[in-house]
């Protein structure tokens, strides 16, 4: 069943278009790779399907389980199972991480007419994914990210998807800022969340990433649209011959 | 400044204030002299404007226009409502000593639980033989106001080396609208006591009224005070309050205010570092919406060397409300090794909330360490953006980054309870706001 649909879809920021037509279909259970150059709109569609201000859509549309995510605010499109993995995650001093989880975990929950978890029974949920994830314990009692490393930050990235266990993952270039073996560790986390009921959307520039998480199809986005389609051997193809072809073909 | 001032147009109604204030007003003769005194330059001054500089932010003429008629001395039916905002506002173990209208409720207060080791009294009771407890070295125009038309207050004695284990709050009620009360009191703490001292200021359903307080307080050697002061009086309220505070050697003094309430509002705090070895930490948060005015202006002076003073002050402005910080810092000749830093930051949650931040330093010694910072901004669109993309809805994540503001200035209160009971009324404030 299709999870998320993007359809035709046309964005600027501040009067230029970045996305020219964009189209997109993502089914339930599958792990899907976007990869480009720089520039070639990747990050903006992932903006764009969380929410954030500052773009325009001139035309088009996304639907997300058949709903029309463009009509629901940020806080909304998370509670409905929209996750994006941010490529540079915030710090925010004086917000402890235990009590930014609970708020959003309880925030989502309400927002879907759920019972809000309690606190032990919220404790003990962190406790059994932070330790599989290898997150230390005096990590959640710090600020959010607050002097935290690139691959700690990500893994708290990955904290947060497995705590609230969204349908569909965006992951915005996951890989930029990690060595190999903090690489390895988010990539692990990502990959003990695939199920056949989640989707995930791989942003990357590096075929790397994909050593790690092994997508079932690669799109080849240039110039604001998806140029190639196809499996997992595109990636390699790519890295082999680069973009240049794709971008005259755009 | 003792400039003259022509009779403004409130003027007469002023005299009026005291004449017919005058035969309620507790004291001895020596006492009423005094008074009289005090009202005379009250009446020269008139009320601070903003050619004072040191009201150039505040000009009550402007602000507030006039100061209202005494309040009657609360009746039965009044006191059955403060009793019920003693109630709301009570903290969880602490003795209780309660003001209604300017008047000392003994019915409301824990007089009885207190300790051998505090001495009370009423102002009232106290004016009776000390006429001193009116005299301040302040020419300020509304200290001489207070000094005239106070009615009631407590005067604490803390013996030496007392450890007390529950703070001592006390509660200002109003009840009584489009009236004044003025207050007055003294905490005088022994040599190496430990003491927590809390004053909080609510309404009990009265609107538009004034109250006029100041506290005297003393700090004897090696003595470990916290002074809390939680001002959420009613929105269409004002509140103008001075503190004179002189701290003597090796203390520890840590002050905290927090500003929820009042239409107009200045706490205005005078404190002397006059023995060498002392630590003060003095800390405000100010939380303001709709156009509530609200002061907070600290005088931090130190007379002796080797003392050390820290200033957190936090503003979140909303609406078109407007906060001011003055935060002078003095050094003396003599207080060489003095260490005095003073940190405020204002939040503008509104393109109309408008922070003026007047830092000062005063420094006459050579070999000292001082400092000041001052920020203002708006939230951090990236932060709110993260946190709503997790889920929060606007409202919410914008009160999680402000509690994070405020948090700093808030974490300097070590006591447990008395920390989470600030928590809870930003949290109530925050609540209002949404």
């Amino acid at each position: 069943m299709a999870l998320l649909e993007v359809k035709d879809l046309k964005v600027r920021v501040e009067e230029r278009e970045i996305l020219h037509g964009l189209t997109l279909t993502v089914n339930e259970g599958e792990v899907h790779a976007i990869m480009g150059p720089n520039g070639s709109g990747k990050s903006t569609l992932s903006h764009v399907i969380a929410g954030k201000p500052g773009y325009e859509v001139t035309d088009g549309q996304i639907l997300f389980k058949g709903e029309d995510l463009l009509e629901m605010s940020p806080d909304e499109r998370a509670a409905k199972g929209v996750f994006l993995a941010f490529q540079y995650p915030v710090e925010i001093p004086g917000v402890a991480t235990m009590t930014f989880l609970r708020t959003a975990l309880n925030a989502q929950r309400k927002a879907r007419g759920e019972s809000e978890y309690s606190t032990p029974d919220f404790l003990k949920k962190v406790r059994e994914v932070s330790k599989s994830l290898n997150i230390p314990q005096d990590m959640l009692k710090r600020g959010v990210n607050v002097g935290f490393s690139g691959g700690e930050k990500k893994r708290n990235e990955v904290l947060q998807m497995a705590l609230f266990e969204p349908s569909l993952c965006i992951l915005d270039e996951m890989d930029s800022g990690l060595d190999i073996d903090a690489l390895r560790i988010a990539a692990d986390g990502v990959n003990a969340l695939r199920s056949p009921k989640r989707a995930m959307v791989v942003i990357t520039h590096y075929q790397r990433l994909l050593n790690y998480i092994v997508p079932d199809v690669v799109h080849v986005m240039s110039k604001g649209r998806v140029v190639k389609s196809g499996g997992k051997e595109l990636a390699l193809e790519l890295e082999a011959s680069g973009y240049a072809q794709f971008e005259d073909a755009a | 400044m003792n400039v003259a001032v022509a009779k403004t147009g409130n003027g007469r109604a002023v005299s009026d204030l005291f004449a017919s204030a005058e035969g309620r007003l507790p004291g001895s003769p020596d006492v009423i002299a005094v008074r009289r005194e005090a009202f005379e330059t009250y009446e020269r001054l008139g009320l601070p404007h903003r050619r004072i500089e040191e009201w150039k932010y505040t000009d009550l003429r402007a602000l507030v226009g006039e100061v209202l008629p005494l309040a009657a001395a609360p009746d039965a039916a009044a006191l059955k409502r403060a009793a019920e905002a003693v109630k709301a506002h009570a903290i969880e173990g602490a003795r209780k000593l309660v003001l209604v209208d300017g008047v000392f409720a003994a019915d409301l207060s824990d007089t009885k639980a207190l300790t051998a080791e505090v001495g009370f009294r009423t102002l009232r009771e106290a004016l009776e033989k000390d006429s001193g407890l009116l005299k301040t070295s302040s020419t300020d125009a509304v200290i001489a106001l207070n000094a005239a038309m106070a009615t009631d207050g407590v005067v604490l004695s803390i013996a030496n080396g007392a450890q007390l284990s529950a703070p001592i709050q006390i509660l200002h009620i109003a009840t009584a609208a489009s009236a004044s009360s003025f207050t007055r009191s003294r905490v005088a703490i022994g040599k190496g006591a430990r003491a927590t001292i809390v004053e909080s200021f609510v309404s009990a359903g009265a609107k538009a009224y004034q109250v006029n307080d100041a506290v005297i307080v003393t700090v004897g050697d090696g003595a470990d005070v916290a002074h809390i002061r939680l001002m959420d009086d009613a929105a269409d309220a004002a509140n103008v309050s001075s503190h004179f505070v002189t701290v003597g050697a090796n203390v520890k003094f840590n002050f905290f205010n927090m500003t929820t309430g009042a239409a107009v509002s200045r706490l205005q705090g005078f404190i002397t570092l006059a023995g060498e070895g002392s630590e003060l930490s003095a800390n405000g948060v100010n939380l303001l919406q709709k156009t509530e005015h609200g002061d907070t202006t600290l005088v931090v002076d130190h007379a002796v060397p080797n003392c050390v003073s820290r200033e957190i002050f936090r503003a979140v402005i909303d609406d078109r409300a407007h906060s001011v910080f003055q935060g002078r810092i003095i050094v003396r000749p003599d207080a060489q090794k003095t260490d005095g830093k003073m940190m405020t930051r204002a939040l503008l949650l509104s393109d109309e909330a408008e922070a003026d931040n007047k830092p000062e330093l005063e420094i006459f010694a050579d070999d000292v360490s001082c400092g000041h910072g001052a920020t203002a901004g708006a939230l951090d669109d990236s932060l709110l953006f993260y946190l709503k993309a997790r889920g929060l809805p606007e409202k919410q994540a914008q009160a999680l980054l402000i509690q994070a503001f405020v948090g700093e200035a808030i974490e300097q209160i070590a006591d447990d309870v008395l920390r989470e009971h600030v928590i809870g009324i930003a949290e109530r404030w925050l609540e209002r706001r949404s």
